[in-house]
């Protein structure tokens, strides 16, 4: 240990109250946020297994040879048609659950890991103020969290194209796209998958504001996924099921048909962007008068 | 596919109604709602009176038949137009209930009866003869003038409209020309001529060389014999189908007795308004029947619509609300001089599939006039050279285009869904059909009409062909544009004919890169073929003539409001969250100046925890600049509550804490001047302790030079460990680090929260020193500890709680007293003492 010794002790404070040099615009930047999350052992997994995961079905569907047509039309039937269309299968297995648990993690662990550490209240001391750390955080986690939705189907669209082959999509129901008709689906697709995942990301956020467990955030928000899913299964509740927050999950497969269908895509986006508003709010709204104890 | 029993088949010709339901099972296509949606809770009750009508007919008006009708009397009004509504073949009054009540929900008085030979009624059937049906609905409407519901034109004359389905909308054509009565008749799926529907011949040689439609005779025909031979026919309608049946062959008796029974025998006649609807999955009475009824009334100088929508007697979706639509806006216009009307050509289409309910959404495109089955023509060449097919023995195995049941398969064909449609039925068998196709498409291009060509057929006799038109994309299988066959006979076309053959009529859309191809085969299984083997020779000697609507537009569906609207409530609702209970402003001043160089003073403070606990209560002190101040008390004390509420992160419920004048809120910058370790340090695991320092300034919006990060380092005296992970320390190295991080900066305001737990006894020692000499800098530190000897030593002043609140304050030696250890003074004034 050593000495401390400051001629400067008596500085005169800001007009705020704030000590030289501090000024809340420069709190918790986002590159530094970034740069905290990024460095985490969970953020790399995650996007280590939605860059292998695509070659892994490469190499499945080499080992086993081109899917056979089962009756039903599916997209598995032609993912091997094209890297196009390996993309949109990869897409497709992925929506229900690989994804939703990737945008779960970034979003519903981001503030409830701080509490887990402790360091969420050395920040709030510092301090950055309680809505500006809220705000930061969201926009780092949603970033990471398009960053995973994007990067699947990229890479298997890389992974599809050296494996399958540039060309044309065949669609399951017989049809095709020209390859560059499709890339722009495709950008329909994902941009529309993005918007859909919203609602889990704000649902795992609002749980990480309001829990300190990481895992319960993040297990909650898949958790409701999974109920939602459940419910949408259970046909008897008729038109209700158009307001569960997974009902629209697959709408993207309307930009699969010959005739773009945005009827879907709309409600989807509709309900996705209503439900993330007041989830949003209500965690900036808890955050806010929360006392935190952790 | 199985061809089902005779009951499934007769179900399919009784209408539409009860069919739908099997189709539905059978292909997983969903329908509209339909009859259950009409008539649920909340619909006026519909009243009705049912009485049978005894009229008299046959050639010479002598024979007596009781009529059962229902009056459906019209809800909302005394008086209202009356529509006539007849049923399908096979069927009675009673199927057409729910059409019925809609209508009189609409302020019609509506008269459904079973006709001759159905249901309750008496007599036989004549198939809309003009000697035996059309009288029955002539006294019919007699008796409907006389009715105190139906609003009259005249004496005697009746404000009248006839609809109806098949069977019920042909004897609406028949009736409006033999009953100048009629105002206005919308006719469903219904036929213009029988003998061109029963022996068609798409070269237009007539029926008397036609191919016997062998499989929808025999369902119609069966439908109305019941167990019997004949049934209830008409003994002359029963010899004559059982001499076509075994013939194969239209003979001019036949052709005449049912040409009485056509609409096209009087076509000249029919001069009202009419709304034509025809089914696109119709092999029985296709969009060509339709077609040949509006042009002859347009050309009678009526007004005339035609919708061309997704069923017809093969199945498929039903449409009933949009169909009920349309018809009631067409007898609103024509009969109540209300409304608009329906628009002059009207196409159903399958704009694709919703992915939520699997649904096919159908949307209706319309142009203001019908332009007939060829307009906007341009031809399409079609290559392929000379092909031999054979007729096999026996004529079977037998290709397969429509039957009964497939028609909700024909509508996913519109979708791209050609593979999906055939369903892995068979279409064509091998060496039985010549194929000719166009270049690939450079663009998409929608049929809409009847497409012709000509070809030169070579074969012994009579040589009975099935024109077809299949979709065929760049990679996959070839599928029917439409389930539906157009069959031509060729006679004495030994030395080779050449025919126009007009192809089924249709509304289609062939994708970019997509061809088409146009199939003859030699058998169907719809259709009577000759048993002999033969093979013939079948050439294309013209290109393909396609037809186009280009007027036809769909308008986009229109989205639900909440699309709009819930995001809309969504959004407003998100900014009351956010915004209610936002400013609980108090009283006092953000900024008391004559406080300005007292580092802290804590006054009246009070927490309640929800779970009721008092953790502190009323607390007060006061802190001056170069205090070393000890914060003593038992373990609940308060003291982390307290600390934690001078570093803004648990709210108090009354009273306030200032730093240099500064009211302590959650994020006031002031607490930029206060560093703090209270209740254990807090890092990133995953990050080295360097790494963690350096980041939490950054993140602390302070300008970069002034973290004195090296002093605060040497501090926490790690050496070669700050550049581990913080997940491999031990207590005290994180105890260290977590010391060092509050004093980034080197804070006016040092709190620490029992800084030598896991220290060893020399870096106890250091630690003292360093706080010492901290405050000798002219800043302060609050040190709040249990280990009362550490206190003793290192503190100026001290403050003791107890049960949250203080129990005493000022200098550590007045606390003492003299002669007595810190210790003995505690435990006395926590009141544990001696």
């Amino acid at each position: 240990m050593t000495r401390v010794e400051d001629p400067k002790a008596t500085a005169p404070p800001a007009a705020d109250g704030g000590a030289p040099g501090y000024d809340v615009r420069r709190t918790l930047p986002l590159r530094v946020e970034a740069v905290r999350q990024f460095r985490r052992r969970r953020t790399l997994v995650a996007f280590a297994i939605l860059l292998a995961l695509p070659w892994v079905l490469v190499g499945a569907f080499k080992l086993g040879g081109d899917p056979e047509a089962d009756g039903m039309p599916s997209l598995v039937d032609v993912a091997t048609a094209s890297g196009l269309n390996f993309a949109l299968f990869a897409l497709f297995v992925a929506t229900g659950f690989l994804l939703v648990v990737a945008v779960a993690l970034f979003c519903g662990d981001t503030v409830a890991s701080e509490a887990g550490w402790s360091s969420l209240r050395y920040l709030l001391a510092a301090p950055v103020p309680r809505a500006r750390l809220l705000r930061q955080k969201l926009v780092v986690a949603l970033g990471y969290a398009a960053a995973a939705v994007l990067t699947l189907p990229l890479m298997s669209l890389l992974a599809g194209t050296v494996a399958f082959g540039w060309g044309d999509v065949s669609l399951p129901t017989g049809g095709t796209f020209a390859a560059g008709d499709a890339l722009g689906r495709m950008a329909v697709i994902v941009g529309y998958s993005l918007v859909a995942q919203l609602v889990v990301a704000s649902l795992a956020f609002l749980l990480s504001v309001t829990t300190d467990s990481p895992l319960g955030a993040v297990g909650g928000a898949v958790g409701l996924v999974i109920v939602s899913n459940i419910l949408d299964a259970v046909t008897a509740l008729g038109s209700w099921r158009d307001f569960l927050p997974t009902h629209w999950m697959y709408s993207w497969m309307d930009a699969l048909q010959p005739q773009l269908q945005w009827t879907g895509m709309a409600k989807g986006a509709a309900l996705s962007l209503a439900y993330s508003a007041v989830l949003l709010a209500l965690a900036f709204r808890r955050f806010r008068s929360r006392d935190v104890v952790s | 596919m199985k061809l089902g029993g005779a009951g499934r088949l007769r179900e399919r010709w009784n209408g539409t109604g009860r069919a739908t339901r099997w189709t539905a099972a059978a292909a997983a296509v969903a329908l509209a709602g339909g009859g259950v949606a009409w008539g649920l809770d909340g619909e006026p009750p519909v009243r009705t009176r049912s009485q049978a009508v005894q009229v008299l007919d046959g050639p010479k008006d002598d024979q007596k038949v009781s009529i059962d009708t229902t009056l459906y009397r019209p809800v909302g009004r005394a008086k209202g137009p009356a529509i006539m509504l007849g049923h399908g073949f096979g069927g009675s009054k009673d199927d057409v209930r729910a059409d019925a009540e809609a209508l009189a929900r609409a302020g019609y008085a509506v008269l459904a009866w079973s006709a001759r030979g159905f249901g309750a009624s008496t007599g036989q059937i004549a198939l809309n003869s003009p000697d035996y049906e059309v009288k029955d609905a002539r006294q019919l409407i007699d008796w409907l003038a006389r009715q105190p519901e139906v609003r009259l034109d005249g004496p005697g004359d009746p404000r009248l409209g006839m609809t109806g389905e098949s069977y019920g909308g042909a004897i609406a054509l028949m009736t409006a020309a033999y009953d100048r009565r009629v105002d206005a008749i919308a006719p469903q799926i219904t036929w213009n001529s029988l003998p061109d529907v029963l022996f068609p011949n798409a070269t237009g040689a007539g029926p008397g060389d036609g191919v016997f439609k062998k499989l929808w005779a025999g369902v119609f025909f069966s439908s109305g014999a019941g167990n019997t031979a004949c049934g209830r026919f008409l003994p002359s309608m029963c010899a004559l189908y059982q001499k076509v049946a075994e013939t194969g062959r239209a003979n001019p008796d036949a052709i005449a007795t049912l040409q009485r029974s056509s609409p096209a025998s009087v076509a000249d006649r029919i001069k009202v308004p009419a709304l034509i609807v025809q089914g696109q999955a119709d092999s029985l009475f296709p969009l060509d029947q339709g077609d040949a009824n509006a042009r002859a009334i347009a050309r009678n100088g009526a007004p005339v619509s035609v919708v061309w929508y997704q069923g017809g007697h093969d199945g498929g979706d039903t449409e009933t609300d949009r169909i009920r639509g349309y018809v009631r806006d067409f007898f609103d216009q024509r009969l109540g001089h209300r409304g608009d009307g329906v628009p002059g050509f009207a196409v159903t289409r399958a704009g694709g599939l919703d992915s939520s309910t699997q649904k096919v959404i159908v949307e209706a495109a319309t142009a203001k006039s019908y332009p007939g089955l060829a307009a906007g023509a341009r031809t399409l060449p079609l290559a392929g050279r000379e092909q031999e097919v054979n007729n096999p023995a026996g004529g079977n195995p037998a290709s397969i285009s429509a039957l009964p049941g497939l028609g909700a398969l024909g509508s996913l064909g519109d979708l791209g869904g050609g593979a999906l449609a055939g369903g892995g039925l068979p279409v064509d068998m091998p060496g039985q059909s010549a194929t000719f196709d166009t270049a690939p498409l450079t663009a998409p291009l929608r049929i809409t009409g009847a497409a012709t060509v000509r070809v030169k057929v070579t074969g012994k006799g009579d040589v009975p062909l099935f024109a077809k038109l299949y979709d065929v994309p760049a990679h996959g299988a070839a599928s029917p544009a439409r389930r539906i066959a157009a069959p031509i006979r060729v006679a004495q076309a030994d030395q080779g004919r050449e025919v126009a053959v007009t192809l089924p009529a249709m509304d289609y859309r062939f994708d970019a890169g997509h061809r088409l191809r146009l199939v003859l085969a030699t058998t169907d299984m719809g259709f009577a073929t000759p048993p002999q083997p033969a093979t013939y020779k079948v050439a294309a000697v013209s290109g393909l003539t396609v037809p186009a609507v280009p007027a036809l537009r769909a308008p986009a569906a229109p989205l639900p409001a909440w699309v709009w609207g819930l995001p809309a409530v969504a959004f407003a609702l998100a900014a009351a969250i956010v915004l209610a209970g936002r400013n609980r402003r108090r009283a006092a001043p953000e900024f008391d100046a004559s406080l300005a160089d007292v580092p802290l003073q804590i006054t009246g403070l009070t927490k309640r925890y929800a779970s009721g606990h008092l953790a502190v209560s009323d607390l007060s002190f006061r802190v001056e600049k170069g205090q070393v101040l000890g914060l003593l008390g038992p373990n609940g004390a308060g003291k982390t509550t307290s600390l934690r509420m001078l570093m803004g992160l648990i709210h108090p419920d009354a009273g306030e804490i200032r730093l240099f004048g500064h009211r302590v809120t959650p994020g006031a910058p002031v607490l930029s001047r206060l560093g703090s370790f209270v209740e254990g340090p807090g890092f990133l695991p995953h990050l080295s302790g360097r790494d963690n320092l350096d980041l939490y300034w950054r993140a602390i919006g302070r300008s970069p030079g002034t973290a004195h990060l090296e002093e605060a380092l040497e501090i926490a005296g790690l050496g070669a460990a700050l550049d581990r992970t913080v997940r491999t320390y031990s207590q005290g190295m994180r105890q260290r680090l977590a010391i060092a991080q509050a004093m980034l900066g080197l804070p006016d305001l040092l709190v620490l929260d029992e800084p030598t737990n896991g220290l060893d006894p020399p870096q106890i020692r250091e630690m003292r020193e360093v706080l010492v000499r901290y405050a000798a800098t002219g800043r302060t530190v609050i040190v709040s500890s249990h280990l009362l000897a550490e206190v003793e030593q290192t503190c100026t002043h001290a403050v003791v709680m107890s049960g949250g609140r203080r129990v005493a304050a000022g200098p550590v030696s007045e606390i003492v007293g003299s002669g007595r250890r810190l210790e003995d003074a505690f435990l006395e004034i926590i009141g544990e003492g001696p």
